[in-house]
């Protein structure tokens, strides 16, 4: 037990003595967060919007000054004629197009009027929200004459399909964020134990504390444990900051999703100390735990693409992912407001995760010696 | 505790296909200074591994202190000493507390700790620098700090492992007055280098060629048996492609 306290006190040391190590592993999650969470969120800003009016009433003057006051919307051209759309799209001069019938304010007091919604579909997913947002102002504008107690009771027909569900306040960082942190934590923790642990390789001190009675345990814990309560106060700050920054809702147990933080810290811990454990030197093991944490955290966490649209390959290796179910958690927690009786499923996956990689780290540790 | 230190039979070490550590059988008294020597890739690093407790070996039979290399590994481990040829102490910890880490480690109280680094630092002439971080002491003061903390918890037996390699000259000379001293009080060294006026100095040395011992005995025996001048000349003959190894072994 003492000698457990020694090698933690000795870690505590090496932190102290490298502060600058300190601030980045602190810093760098929240910077990070920042920066991604504006980058990769999804709301469409300065869409470039052209317009077809053939024969402008009262009606569809209105409608434009609609889309024109929306804030989301450029509008690039008022046309004449459909046909002149197209070549803007593929200029790529606009990104969508919304057409109007002629005689709509006509056709709308009949009951019957219609209009196109286009979209430049490169993009699926920019496309589907293009098409949310034009759609959300045309039934805007039909609620609020329906509203009004006009003699039409608001049935505008549109012949634009959309599937995609509408997000009203156009907040994308509420679903990012709580993946990012997921994203930023495991990184960040898997990337500071893989490498002072080869460091210790490298300096030769590893072997004089495994030719010492410490067991592999003790070392693997001495390791862990600093570097939990880092990645701890790391996780505090993201959250601090997704709540300021973001405004992400916490509708859950903030305490619940601390511990849930906690393990799944935990998992990553040991993720990094398995890559140290197998690799030799520093640079690779930064490339193995970067490699090992950051793609799969991108691409199979659920973090930006939804698992249940993945091919059942991917869907099943994603379970291997810690991330994947941190981000369900987290987002259950944060959005949802659901407790241990919804995310205990999860939080077993990680605790179980930890265990799995924490043994065999302390195997390869033991294996290395044969 | 026994007057053989290290006894080592017939022991074996493969990788694969390879075979580091072939057959070798030596013994090592208590209170000698035993050098191992051989070339690099000769299988020195490997055997001290398997005796130390770090690689199981792969056939023959060991005993360290009494203690068997196969079972009584963790036994081992608390009577040895172990300076590795990369260096051990933390290098951004002071003196001090490095001291204080590996009294920990080897379950010292906090007394002996204390004892034991106040006596070693002055031993070392190092009180002014014990709070410094080790990275800025000279090289030299270094691997004299990194022997002492291989013998704080006083063991039977110390391996180190190219301790002198990269020194100047005069260091390594006060380096070997520790190694003596060490000897005198009692514990074994067992020590390799690649210096051979360094082999001279040993009690007993053996030189290792390709996984074999080719060579074991007093320096002078050794130079009298294979009618060499120096140990140099011997290791040369010994270790040069295309001598047969076996010839001078008996």
């Amino acid at each position: 037990m003492r000698s457990l306290l020694g090698l933690l006190r000795k870690e505590v040391q090496h932190i102290r003595r490298d502060p600058r190590t300190l601030a980045v592993v602190l810093m760098l999650p929240v910077v990070q967060v920042v920066l991604f969470g504006f980058a990769i969120r999804t709301d469409v800003d300065h869409v470039r919007l052209a317009i077809v009016d053939p024969a402008p009433d009262e009606t569809t003057l209105a409608m434009r000054s609609r889309f024109t006051s929306a804030g989301v919307f450029e509008v690039k051209a008022v046309l004449q004629r459909l046909e002149d759309l197209e070549p803007l799209f593929q200029s790529g001069d606009i990104q969508e197009g919304v057409v109007f019938e002629r005689d709509f304010a006509a056709k709308l007091r009949d009951g019957d009027a219609q209009m196109l919604i286009v979209t430049d579909g490169t993009e699926p997913n920019t496309a589907s929200l293009l098409q949310a947002y034009a759609q959300s102002v045309v039934f805007a504008y039909q609620r609020e004459s329906a509203g009004v107690g006009r003699s039409s009771p608001g049935g505008l027909a549109i012949t634009a399909q959309v599937r995609t569900r509408f997000n009203p306040t156009r907040e994308s960082s509420n679903l990012f964020v709580p993946g990012l942190m997921a994203f930023v934590l495991t990184i960040i923790s898997s990337l500071m134990t893989a490498i002072s642990l080869t460091r210790e390789k490298e300096t030769g001190t590893l072997e004089a504390l495994l030719v010492s009675p410490l067991r592999p345990w003790s070392i693997i814990v001495g390791k862990v444990f600093p570097y939990l309560v880092i990645g701890f106060i790391s996780a505090i700050a993201v959250i601090v900051e997704a709540r300021l920054i973001f405004h992400v809702p916490m509708r859950g147990s903030l305490l619940l999703l601390l511990a849930d933080a906690l393990l799944f810290i935990l998992a990553s811990l040991s993720l990094g100390i398995l890559v140290s454990a197998r690799t030799s030197s520093q640079r690779v093991a930064m490339m193995g735990a970067a490699l090992a944490t950051m793609l799969p955290n991108i691409l199979l966490s659920g973090f930006i693409f939804p698992v249940e649209s993945m091919p059942l390959a991917l869907r099943l290796l994603s379970n291997l992912i810690p991330g994947r179910w941190f981000v369900e958690i987290a987002r259950g927690i944060m959005l949802k407001g659901v407790g241990l009786e919804y995310v205990w499923p999860q939080s077993v996956v990680l605790v179980v995760m930890s265990l799995v990689l924490l043994t065999a780290a302390a195997r390869s540790f033991n294996a290395r010696l044969e | 505790m026994t007057d053989v230190a290290i006894d080592a039979h017939d022991l074996t070490r493969t990788f694969g296909s390879f075979t580091a550590v072939d057959r070798i059988t030596f013994d090592v008294r208590a209170g000698e200074v035993f050098g191992f020597l051989g070339a690099n890739g000769a299988g020195k690093t490997t055997a001290i591994r398997m005796l130390t407790g770090l690689l199981t070996p792969s056939g023959g039979a060991a005993k360290v202190a009494g203690h068997d290399v196969y079972t009584e590994s963790e036994a081992i481990k608390r009577t040895i000493g172990y300076m590795s040829q990369r260096f051990s102490l933390y290098e951004d910890l002071s003196p001090r507390e490095n001291i204080r880490l590996y009294g920990g480690i080897y379950d010292l109280t906090l007394k002996q700790i204390r004892e034991r680094s106040e006596q070693m630092l002055s031993r070392l002439g190092m009180g002014a620098a014990a709070g410094r971080p080790v990275r800025e002491l000279p090289l030299g003061w270094r691997q004299k700090l990194a022997l002492s903390v291989a013998l704080l918890h006083r063991p039977a037996i110390v391996f180190l492992d190219e301790p002198t390699s990269g020194v100047d000259p005069v260091t390594r000379r006060q380096f070997w007055e520790l190694i003596y001293e060490t000897a005198r009080g009692g514990t074994t060294v067992l020590v390799t280098t690649h210096y051979m006026d360094e082999a001279e100095y040993c009690d007993r040395i053996s030189i290792m060629v390709a996984g074999r011992i080719g060579a074991l005995g007093t320096p002078a025996e050794l130079k009298q048996q294979f009618v060499v001048s120096s140990i140099d000349d011997l290791f040369v003959r010994l270790a040069r492609p295309g001598s047969d190894p076996d010839a001078g072994a008996k």
